[in-house]
């Protein structure tokens, strides 16, 4: 049985990925992420951490750019390049993670707000009404504040406020699918609320929530890089980190463009391609969305 | 008359107007009722988050200060620290619905002061930038989203997705070092930082240093901002397109831009405009990001100071204040989209 289910899985992969190849919007954000991911994984090759420490830099301080170094140094004389490509870690695996926090738990409370109709259902869409209402930065700031700023509280702090939007998402999903005959049969057969939500539900909602997830790694990396900008993150270094640092050593007047156009246009390139990505995903699944965009 | 006299029309008008009254003043009720439970529950969060700091707070505002333990014991039984956790949690709630939102460790004064204080300058600032990133928005989200796939569309959509991508403070480091640094032919024509020069003039003249001061971090929040209003205001007037009416006006021979101006803008209008309102916490964010950057003496900086300090009264105090006016005003946009929306107060 499950051999049939992977053949047909495979078919409507095989698909969904010819639909999505025609997009070249969607397509450029594709490998403008791969090339970004690419290239954060194999950095450890040629550098290791030692490029953000403050003693290691042996340039000229806040120098523009040069063959020695491409894209000028900062103001401890660390070189921008090495230290744009190793905060990629930082700023990426923040993203990652806290889009994956704030999917799992949108996930679970969008499903179960959807599945358990009466009180729980009730409590669950109302505590997710009060957190998609709480101004999401601001309510991220106190946390990452009062957890102190290690790269696992920032990671909490984004994705403990930014789930709600996930779980009303999900929830609407939920409800359409529960909707459906096969549900009636399935419990019919005897299906209990285990069997329903992760053998029918979740696979039907698994498509949305793969788009959903791209737009939010987006949306996460703009958020941990203000959260760093704004001082409460300790990481030593992330985009965030390094645009901190120029506006304390008062790049904007030195006039050390190189310092404040470098680690912000690695940001906007990243989350520009994540949003094309997550666009064209969107579009793809959702029949609606197509009509209209042709 | 007969027997079952028929019901004249404005009759009939005049009941469904005092049912949906009834309907729209239950509607608020509720819609209150749930933002009371809201805010309620934001001041428990508050109170449960803020008991979760590690180490003690005392020792924490002693730091760098030399204190007695006599002192150190004072100073907690001032803050009430030395009750059990229930009595600190009534304390809590009955100071705060007292709007007592405690004293400030850096500059020892009642928050509520500070607040006051700052208040002013955020809602110069934050109601300017609204007001021109919604007008903006929705004049060039209701064009573009009129001819979909036309140039202007696509530049629309385009430079909407790249603000969209930019962090705000960012998009604020670039404007202070091209028009406050000045860069290359650039003269550096606008302040760097606060809200009006040291030497400030008085009467007019003071209003036009203001707003001189208030251009870049005003530029900054609209730029951030209306990139979403646009995008919004461009798939309701979508939706619009297709509808009959539309085909209707059009068979009418009436002009294109009539029939965007006024029969398909009012009707996607209305969803925007409330979507503004519930986004509001979004704009608050902004707010928080472009006051730090340009040192504007708003409510936002106050909170970004107290969280660079820390001084966890303050925080705790502006976090209080600032998420309980964002569920005040979505609420009250909640409650104007139904008063104003037959459609919705129908259903």
């Amino acid at each position: 049985m499950s051999n049939v289910s992977w053949i047909r899985r495979r078919r409507a992969g095989a698909r969904f990925w010819g639909k999505f190849r025609t997009r070249t919007a969607g397509m450029a954000g594709l490998v403008i992420l791969v090339l970004a991911v690419g290239l954060a994984l194999i950095a450890p090759l040629f550098i290791d951490s030692s490029v953000t420490n403050v003693v290691s830099g042996t340039s000229e301080k806040m120098a523009p750019p040069s063959l020695d170094d491409p894209l000028g140094t900062d103001e401890s004389g660390r070189s921008v390049l090495e230290m744009v490509w190793w905060g990629s870690r930082t700023s990426l695996l923040i993203g990652f993670l806290a889009a994956l926090l704030s999917m799992v738990i949108g996930t679970v409370l969008g499903i179960a707000a959807g599945h358990f109709r009466g009180w729980l259902g009730a409590i669950i869409l109302r505590i997710t009404d009060w957190f998609l209402v709480l101004p999401s930065l601001v309510t991220a700031l106190v946390l990452a504040a009062i957890l102190g700023g290690s790269t696992a509280t920032i990671i909490v702090a984004i994705g403990v406020t930014s789930w709600p939007s996930t779980a009303r998402l999900i929830r609407a999903q939920t409800l359409a699918v529960e909707a459906r005959p096969y549900i009636e049969r399935s419990l019919a057969l005897g299906a209990g609320h285990w069997h329903i939500t992760t053998r029918h539900v979740l696979p039907n909602v698994a498509p949305l929530l793969l788009a959903s997830t791209t737009l939010e790694v987006a949306s996460a990396i703009v958020t941990e890089s203000t959260l760093a900008f704004l001082g409460v993150s300790a990481n030593k270094t992330s985009w965030g980190t390094m645009l901190r640092g120029s506006y304390d050593w008062g790049a904007a007047t030195a006039g050390a463009w190189w310092y404040i156009l470098v680690p912000g246009l690695c940001i906007v390139i990243v989350v520009l391609a994540f949003t094309l990505c997550g666009r064209a995903l969107e579009t793809v699944l959702n029949p609606r969305l197509r009509t209209r965009a042709a | 008359m007969t027997a079952t006299p028929p019901v004249s029309q404005p009759a009939v008008e005049a009941l469904e107007e005092t049912r949906a009254r009834h309907g729209l003043l239950r509607y608020a009720a509720t819609k209150a009722g749930g933002a009371l439970v809201s805010i309620a529950m934001v001041i428990v969060a508050t109170f449960f988050l803020f008991r979760l700091l590690p180490g003690d707070p005392v020792r924490a505002l002693a730091q760098g200060r030399n204190m007695t333990p006599e002192q150190l014991d004072l100073e907690r039984a001032r803050l009430g620290l030395d009750k059990s956790l229930p009595e600190q949690f009534v304390q809590f709630v009955k100071q705060t619905l007292q709007f007592d939102l405690g004293t400030s460790y850096e500059y020892k004064r009642p928050v509520l002061d500070l607040i006051g204080e700052r208040i002013g300058s955020t809602l110069l600032l934050t109601g300017t930038a609204l007001v021109m990133a919604v007008s903006l928005g929705i004049w060039q989200g209701a064009r573009a989203g009129w001819k979909p796939g036309s140039r202007f569309d696509k530049f629309s959509t385009a430079i909407s997705l790249v603000l969209w991508s930019v962090p705000t403070f960012w998009l604020g480091l670039l404007l202070l070092m091209v028009f406050a640094a000045g860069v290359g032919p650039i003269p550096g024509v606008f302040p760097t930082r606060g809200i009006s020069s040291v030497d400030a003039p008085e009467g007019f003249a003071y209003v036009l240093d203001v707003a001189q001061h208030m251009v870049l971090p005003c530029l900054t929040m609209v730029a951030v901002v209306y990139a979403q209003y646009l995008l919004v205001m461009r798939s309701s007037v979508l939706d619009e397109v297709g509808q009959d009416y539309i085909t209707t006006a059009r068979a009418k021979g009436l002009r294109d831009d009539d029939i965007r101006r006024r029969h398909a803008v009012p009707n996607a209008l209305l969803p925007t405009v409330t979507l503004v309102f519930m986004r509001i916490g979004f704009v608050v964010g902004g707010a928080v990001t472009v006051e730090a950057i340009f040192s504007w003496p708003g409510l936002g900086q106050l909170f970004y100071e107290a969280i660079r300090v820390p001084d966890f009264t303050l925080m705790q105090g502006t976090f209080l204040l600032i998420t309980a006016s964002v569920i005040v005003m979505n609420t009250l946009a909640d409650v104007v989209y139904h008063l104003l929306d037959p459609r919705v107060r129908s259903a």
